[in-house]
């Protein structure tokens, strides 16, 4: 009895043989225990056909013909079920060592996959992340793993010992009576006719269920969401009535789906009845006309009982197990995605002066970090890191069609504080994506304190930068473990720190556990105002020369802000920051304010000489306090 | 199956009884089959009788056939009965949660909802069909088939009272042993995927402090603990199917040695012989069955009381049925009103909140984050209603309208606005359902989003992805305000729905206001000043509490949060 059963429209991989041959390499590292299970399961399926052989002798040999017999010599008989019951028991043993260890192997080789899958992601490029859903993503780990969850540890094997079993049995019946086999073969055609027929239907009516499924948890979603929109409009009515037409639509697919799902195991299983009674009958005309005897009949009718289960099983676990093969296939595509590039040969190593005043590398934590980039005639140089940012000529694309950023140029000299305005879509962020090389740059070159970020390492580079994103991402965890994230080495006073830093401290003091307070999932049970000063708290804590602020204060109100102000300057003091604003009361003391347009950037200056200039810069500025 | 489940079967009632019956049916023809062939072995060939063996071959036939038309029919039953249950549950669900109050909402989160009414629903349905065929079949069989097997031979049949508690208990053992294993390693597999989710989510995040590798790491525990708990188990169930082989094979060679002996002694006959082998596989099977459909059972029982809780869940808010109809004026009062989220008087949201508005009068409310002005709006449409004192519209309390009317006369843009997928103009009827072009034309050009929906290919027919996604924050907002207008409202609310539109539009909006909404009393929550300073009256919020009420010039003078807001967004202009 399995509870495996395909649910949902078939989808064939692509490439059946390439995805099976990347499965058995995962098998491989069990191959001992593989072959153990192939044999274990031929035994055990063996063992069920051939036991069932033994009622033909035992009828025919022992019991008819010492019927009436005072004193029956039952020593053969005794013989005979003593060896029927070693093979029962081999098998029976059989069948518990190939499931006990295809468990061991499933569960090892699934983690496998997961972990393989995980750390692949890890390194791919955000462009891949931007072109697919988290929910496309996410079904890698429950449907696609689950499915072959399913075909390892139960469709295969059930697949092979079903058919073993249903060849073993049909050799069987030939050996009984071709002539019954006869009749034997002409229902086989019979229920594989019934099984195609029924499960082609079965598939197309399951895909159509599963779009209305899809329509109507999509409207379900979507109306929660916005629950409160539905109640300030007083929408509940007609909501409700849409929700009932996509919901009856539903019913009725559901129906049809599954009353052909339901319908294939008892059609299969009386069709083997049918079966029985015709062997029953046909088995006694053949019996009283001499051509046979009761011993073969015996055999032959448990053996008609014994097919049905078979045939109709491996059906469903061929269309399960295409099914798993396709899930497999999607999963060795992320694996096989090109990861993200890191040429750079330039890292980020710890400092000292020795005596001579000239700069070397150390283990010990100093504080003090210098680029270390190789000389093509041996040795490196050691580059002090200062902060320093230089965008020249820069044209960026995300697509290849569409140009977020046109030529453009501009430095940001250790220490300063570099402003970018404009409104949405001007290539702000595009700008923040580029320094940190989620992207890389089309034409034109970015150099870190003179160095071509391209030849620095990603790892090191990310390192000497910080980022306050728009949407502050929290993580399931302790208050603690979520500043900390910044800098994995910091003690937990260096965390209190850049919480006070931050001005988080207050309001994290307040929280039932403090420090110690579990946040949920993102952090729902904070006020996104709180969220973004943990956020400062862990670019805080980080301590990088170069700090990028995304939006960060923009869910903070300008009086908080106020308040967190001071700690902010303390943060960005001695570092160079670039800050992305949409209020532009908390860009106005930057060194330099960059006003962009359409990827390109039209004004740039300090707050004083764009305000002379009188240019877009002036009007955005002055339309916060013009009013009419 | 829980009690409250059972009337939304009742549509489908006459299928519900129906598939059990002919499941009935079904099981007593299949028991009777092997039966018949035994009579067939024992009559037809002992008495060399090949008319009987043919009569008899075709009534067995005729039975498998009906058998199989029984079969056929419960099961097209049980899918008519599930997925008519299903959809009557899943409808109930929605109304119940369309009926709730945001408090009832916050109470379960959006997520959980949303759980209960799929997953939750599609469990309690696959396994409502399965009782209906399978709890009727297993018991069915096992008394039948026991039942017969006595009635041929009632001393060989005690083979079955041994073997069957036997496995009964082993079964249990394996049952109650497995469950909650699989229910920790279900945990294990929630926290493997929550933490994929959340490395997703934050993505760049991860990727800005190189915590690849902490990652990695945090993912490979979680992978380990999945493997580990799945391995253990798997390890229990798996000792189901061998044990059931040793069960029948054993039923098989005791049969074999005590049937065969009986034959011998001439107390049983052959065909007899053959028709209880027939039956060991049926009766085991069944009791297989019994175990599986506990255990599904069980597992179902979580998503039924889940979906219980959600329907015997009181509604916070009640409808007024015989409320007033019709606001008198657009004035709001609040009377010495306090409220609590928990409904708890320790943790009080809004302290002693006393403020009236009269009809027409446009307000803007200012202060810090966590200050209560968003809850204190939305005690106006009674998204919440006040722990203590009263909230007036138009003289009345908001509790003596219907929620409907109350509703239908407040307009509220939210701060977390949402569009739905639709087009445009879809969106923006739900402000009016009958409302002419003209109309909707009108309402954006006031709310500043006419022009830019008119820069679409499509125009007012742009396809919205859920969520509205493909807008940027701006502009779903004009188009919520937009939205908001087209209520033609009395009183009008805005709750920081301008905080993505820049300033020049933004004053733009404010200035349609003044031309257009002369007679409805508005009121703005905002964070620039400038938004409010034109206000007749400026509401000063701090710490749940009103810290001060004035026009712009009378704040600056006297209040110190006021003026602090208002330097730090003036610094630096000459």
């Amino acid at each position: 009895m399995s509870k495996f059963r395909t649910k949902g429209p078939i989808k064939k991989p692509k490439d059946t043989k390439r995805t099976l041959k990347r499965l058995l390499d995962y098998l491989l590292d069990y191959k001992l225990q593989l072959v153990l299970v192939v044999i274990s399961i031929i035994v055990s399926s063996m063992a069920g056909v051939a036991g069932t052989y033994f009622l033909k002798p035992l009828i025919n040999r022992y019991i008819i013909p010492a019927i009436g017999l005072r004193n029956p010599d039952l020593s053969g008989f005794i013989i005979m079920l003593l060896l029927m019951g070693a093979i029962y028991v081999l098998g029976a043993l059989s069948t518990y060592t190939y499931n006990r260890l295809m468990i061991n192997i499933a569960a090892s080789t699934l983690y496998k996959v997961r972990e393989e899958l995980f750390t692949k992601m890890q390194k791919l490029p955000l462009r891949y992340y931007d072109s697919r859903t988290h929910g496309e993503l996410m079904s890698h780990y429950t449907n696609d793993v689950d499915t072959l969850r399913h075909m390892m540890s139960q469709g295969v094997p059930q697949l092979i010992s079903g058919l073993i079993t249903v060849v073993g049995v049909f050799g069987m019946m030939l050996v009984l009576s071709p002539l019954l086999t006869l009749v034997v073969i002409g229902m086989i055609f019979i229920m594989m006719f019934t099984v195609a027929k029924i499960g082609k239907k079965t598939a197309a009516y399951f895909k159509r269920q599963q779009d209305e499924l899809g329509k109507v948890n999509g409207y379900i979603e979507e109306m929660i969401e916005g629950q409160k929109v539905v109640k300030v409009f007083s929408h509940e009515e007609v909501v409700i009535r849409d929700f009932g037409k996509l919901n009856e639509k539903l019913r009725r697919e559901a129906t049809n789906a599954n009353t052909f799902a339901n319908i294939l195991t008892p059609i299969m299983d009386n069709l083997s009845y049918v079966l029985y009674a015709i062997i029953s009958a046909l088995g006694a005309a053949t019996v009283i006309t001499g051509r046979s005897d009761i011993g073969t009949i015996a055999a032959f009718l448990q053996y008609t009982r014994m097919f049905a289960q078979p045939i109709t099983h491996v059906s469903q676990l061929f269309n399960a197990i295409v099914n798993a093969l396709a899930g497999a296939e999607r999963i060795f595509n992320l694996i096989d995605e090109e990861e993200e590039l890191d040429e750079g040969s330039v890292t980020l190593v710890n400092i000292e002066k020795n005596l001579e005043g000239d700069l070397i590398e150390t283990d010990k934590c100093t504080g003090f970090w210098a680029w270390k980039r190789p000389k093509e005639e041996g040795g490196s140089e050691y580059i002090k890191l200062k902060g320093d940012v230089r965008f020249k000529g820069v044209t960026f694309s995300y697509d290849g069609v569409k140009t977020v950023l046109d030529d453009v140029s501009f430095y940001a000299k250790p220490g300063q504080k570099i402003a970018l305005v404009g409104s949405t879509g001007a290539g702000k962020t595009t700008i923040t994506n580029l320094i940190n090389r989620f992207y890389d740059v089309g034409e034109g070159e970015i150099t870190y304190d003179g160095i071509p970020i391209r030849d620095i390492k990603k790892a090191d580079l990310r390192r000497s930068l910080a980022m306050v994103l728009q949407d502050t991402h929290l993580f399931s965890g302790s208050v603690m473990d979520n500043i900390r994230y910044g800098n994995l080495n910091a003690t937990d006073e260096e965390v209190v720190e850049a919480a006070k830093l931050a001005n988080a401290h207050y309001f994290i003091s307040h929280l039932p556990e403090g420090y110690d307070t579990v946040l949920t999932a993102d952090g729902t049970m904070l006020s996104q105002g709180q969220r973004q000063l943990l956020a400062i708290a862990r670019a805080a804590v980080a301590n990088p020369p170069v700090l990028i602020l995304d939006e960060a204060t923009s869910s903070i109100d300008t009086r908080t802000e106020a308040l967190i102000e001071k700690g902010m300057d303390r943060l960005m003091e001695g570092r160079t920051v670039f800050i992305i604003a949409h209020r532009l009361s908390t860009v106005r003391n930057s060194d330099a304010i960059l006003v962009l347009e359409n990827g390109r950037i039209i004004e740039r200056g300090n707050h004083d000489e764009l305000i002379a200039l009188e240019g877009k810069y002036y009007q955005l500025y002055t339309g916060l306090f013009e009013l009419s | 199956m829980n009690k409250k489940l059972i009337p939304y079967l009742d549509k489908y009632k006459i299928y519900a009884i129906g598939a059990p019956i002919a499941v009935t049916i079904e099981v007593i023809l299949e028991i009777l089959i092997p039966y018949l062939m035994s009579k067939i072995i024992d009559v037809g060939i002992y008495n060399n009788d090949m008319n009987y063996v043919l009569k008899m071959g075709g009534l067995m036939l005729i039975m498998a056939l009906l058998s199989l038309i029984c079969g056929a029919v419960a099961g097209r039953f049980a899918a008519v009965a599930g997925m008519g249950f299903a959809k009557e549950v899943r409808q109930a669900l929605f109304c119940k949660v369309q009926e709730f109050s945001s408090t009832n909402v916050d109470k379960y989160s959006t997520a959980s909802l949303v759980t209960r009414l799929t997953t939750d629903i599609t469990n309690t349905q696959n396994v409502l069909m399965m009782m209906l065929r399978m709890l009727v079949r297993a018991p069915v069989m096992l008394i039948c088939a026991t039942g017969i097997a006595i009635y041929i031979n009632a001393r060989l049949s005690l083979v079955f009272f041994a073997v069957i508690p036997f496995m009964a208990i082993a079964l249990y053992f394996i049952m109650t042993r497995a469950f909650p294993r699989f229910q920790k390693m279900l945990k294990k597999y929630d926290a493997l995927n929550s933490r994929v989710q959340e490395n997703l989510i934050a993505i760049r995040v991860v990727k800005a402090y190189v915590r690849e590798g902490y990652e990695n790491e945090k993912f490979r525990e979680a992978a380990d603990n999945l493997r580990r708990t799945q391995m253990s188990a798997e390890k229990v169930v798996v000792a189901t199917m061998p044990l059931m082989q040793f069960a029948m094979y054993g039923c098989m060679i005791a049969i074999s040695w005590f049937g065969g002996n009986m034959i011998i002694r001439g107390s049983m006959l052959t065909g007899e012989f053959m028709s209880f082998i027939s039956y060991v596989t049926q009766i085991l099977i069944s009791l297989m069955m019994v175990g599986m459909i506990y255990v599904n059972i069980v597992i179902s029982k979580a998503s039924i009381s889940r979906i219980v809780e959600v329907l015997d869940e009181e509604i916070d808010i009640k409808d007024n049925d015989k409320g007033l109809d019709e606001l008198k004026d657009a004035s709001v009062v609040f009377d010495n009103v306090y409220f609590s989220y928990a409904k708890d008087k320790d943790n009080l949201t809004l302290k002693d909140i006393n403020l009236k508005i009269e009809a027409g009068e446009t307000v803007g409310i200012i202060g810090g984050t966590g200050s209560g002005k968003t809850t204190l709006v939305q005690l106006i449409t009674r998204l919440y209603d006040v722990l203590s004192g009263r909230v007036l519209v138009g003289g009345k309390d908001v509790r003596d309208y219907s929620l409907k009317a109350l509703r239908d006369s407040v307009s509220v843009v939210l701060q977390n606005n949402v569009l739905f997928s639709g087009t445009i103009k879809e969106n923006l009827k739900w402000g009016k359902q009958d409302a002419t072009d003209e109309e909707i034309i009108e309402a954006c050009k006031a709310a500043q989003a006419h022009d830019f929906i008119m820069s679409f290919p499509d125009g007012y027919e742009t396809y919205l992805e859920q969520g509205g996604v493909n807008l940027s924050g701006g502009q779903k907002q004009r188009i919520c305000i937009a939205r908001a207008l087209l209520k033609n409202p009395k009183i009008i609310i805005l709750d920081d729905s301008t905080s993505a539109v820049d300033t020049a539009t933004d004053s733009k909006i404010r200035e349609a206001f003044a031309k257009h909404l002369k007679d409805t009393t508005t009121i703005i929550i905002a964070q620039r000043i400038a938004s409010v300073r034109d206000a007749d009256k400026i509401i000063v919020m701090n710490e749940g509490k009103i810290d001060a009420i004035g026009t712009h010039e009378e704040l600056l003078e006297t209040n110190c949060i006021y003026r602090e807001v208002y330097q730090s967004q003036q610094e630096g202009v000459a």
